[in-house]
């Protein structure tokens, strides 16, 4: 999996926000659009795209979308 | 693994009963900031919850549910030989409810009565014992009550857990007949204790701190009676068993996906479900919701669902699967072939 892609992923997710401002270094809670309603649909697309099981305790240690790739990529490997 | 199979007992009718108070979702503004009112409605699919009186409880609701079953279809008291109910928002904590619900309906002390309490799963796991003793020689009928009041046990300052429940009473009448078959899988997994939880009972004997609301993760309001829940661990819990769930026991019983009329879903929130329809390519159609109306029901939701979306469409023969899933953690899902069922419409208490 690369870092691209999952970034890409991410950014699919939201509605408003310019995709064009969503980076690996973005600290996604601080983004206007995000909720913890919204944190389902990362929960659900983390789901989806790699077949990994995400918790609460994963969304709420991590800042970065880096953070949340280190995650999935540790647990698909 | 617990599979179970039950031949000749099938559910005969069903109904449900809700509160008349409405409370509606768009006046959270004291809870939610009033520009996410609107995303949160859409999202999880919530724009009215029936809230019971002080005075009313779970056992009402299903005491008038039971009422309208027994009259809608001539049930005599005498004809009712167990009694289940099941709940998580009993009258007392001594005694058992359906005892009290056993008087109160007229059954005959002959009638064998007790309560069971699991969470969200709990009307599949109850289904599932009001089979196995309608399977029994020396029964031909057992009336389940399942019903909860939420409202009672939810902080209205909690913004996890109050937009989201409502209170309904449901009855299933199930009974011997000239039904084909029913499967049941059910699941458990205690590790899961901490996901949904009311801290204070035995473990954590109950003083006069326990009723101090504080606050808690991310400004929540409770007290340590109320219910707490971790929203996103759940939803993990639920994305990644139910589905896998439904497809093992289709599996498990020779059908696919297209064999199934209706699949009835536990209303968590309308997100969830429509991740499951997704994920399983269920045509939308076959999946009815009531949630926009009532909420999340806890264990009611499932009968509560068949007698709002379904009353008059199970006549004939149609093939059913119902999924839930809930605190424990505990889930499972069944599948049968439901014959003239007879569903009566909502009623209000």
């Amino acid at each position: 999996m690369s870092l691209e892609q999952f970034i890409e992923n991410f950014t699919d997710l939201f509605d408003e926000t310019d995709p064009d401002t969503i980076c690996a270094t973005t600290r996604f809670k601080e983004l206007e659009e995000w909720s913890s309603l919204f944190a389902l649909s990362v929960i659900a697309m983390i789901d989806e795209e790699y077949n990994v099981e995400f918790r609460g305790d994963d969304i709420r240690n991590s800042t970065t979308i880096k953070d949340l790739y280190d995650i999935v990529k540790s647990r698909v490997e | 693994m617990a599979k179970i199979t039950f031949h000749g007992v099938g559910i005969k009718a069903l109904s449900a009963c809700v509160p008349s108070e409405i409370v509606y979702n768009k006046d959270l503004g004291y809870l939610i900031p009033e520009e996410e009112i609107e995303k949160t409605i859409s999202n999880i699919g919530i724009e009215q919850r029936r809230i019971a009186a002080p005075d009313v409880t779970a056992s009402d609701l299903c005491f008038k549910a039971a009422r309208r079953l027994m009259e809608d279809n001539q049930i005599a008291p005498e004809s009712i030989d167990v009694l289940l109910f099941m709940s998580q928002t009993a009258d007392y904590r001594i005694p058992a409810t359906s005892c009290l619900l056993q008087q109160r309906l007229g059954l005959p002390r002959e009638t064998l009565c007790f309560d069971i309490s699991l969470g969200c799963s709990g009307y599949l796991f109850a289904l599932s014992t009001a089979f196995a003793y309608a399977s029994m020689q020396g029964i031909n009928r057992v009336l389940l009550l399942d019903g909860e009041t939420f409202s009672k046990i939810v902080n209205r300052r909690d913004k996890v857990d109050w937009p989201l429940y409502g209170d309904a009473g449901t009855a299933t009448l199930i009974e011997k007949g000239d039904y084909g078959d029913s499967t049941f899988m059910l699941y458990t997994d205690g590790s899961g204790e901490n996901t949904l939880k009311i801290h204070a009972g035995m473990r954590n004997p109950i003083t006069p701190d326990s009723c101090v609301e504080r606050e808690q993760e991310e400004g929540n309001i409770r007290n340590d009676l109320e219910v707490f829940m971790d929203g996103m661990d759940v939803f993990n819990f639920a994305i990644s068993k139910v589905p896998k769930s439904i497809k093992l026991l289709l599996k498990e019983t020779d059908k696919t996906i297209d064999d199934v009329d209706y699949l009835v879903f536990h209303q968590a929130n309308r997100f969830m479900m429509d991740f499951f329809v997704k994920k399983l390519k269920i045509s939308p159609d076959r999946v009815p919701y009531c949630i926009s109306k009532y909420g999340n029901t806890s264990s009611a939701s499932v009968p509560l669902t068949v007698s709002s979306e379904l009353s008059g469409q199970l006549d004939g023969s149609h093939t059913v699967v119902m999924s839930a899933f809930g605190a424990g953690l505990s889930w499972g899902a069944t599948i049968m072939q439901m014959r003239d069922c007879k569903v009566s419409p909502v009623i209000e208490y």
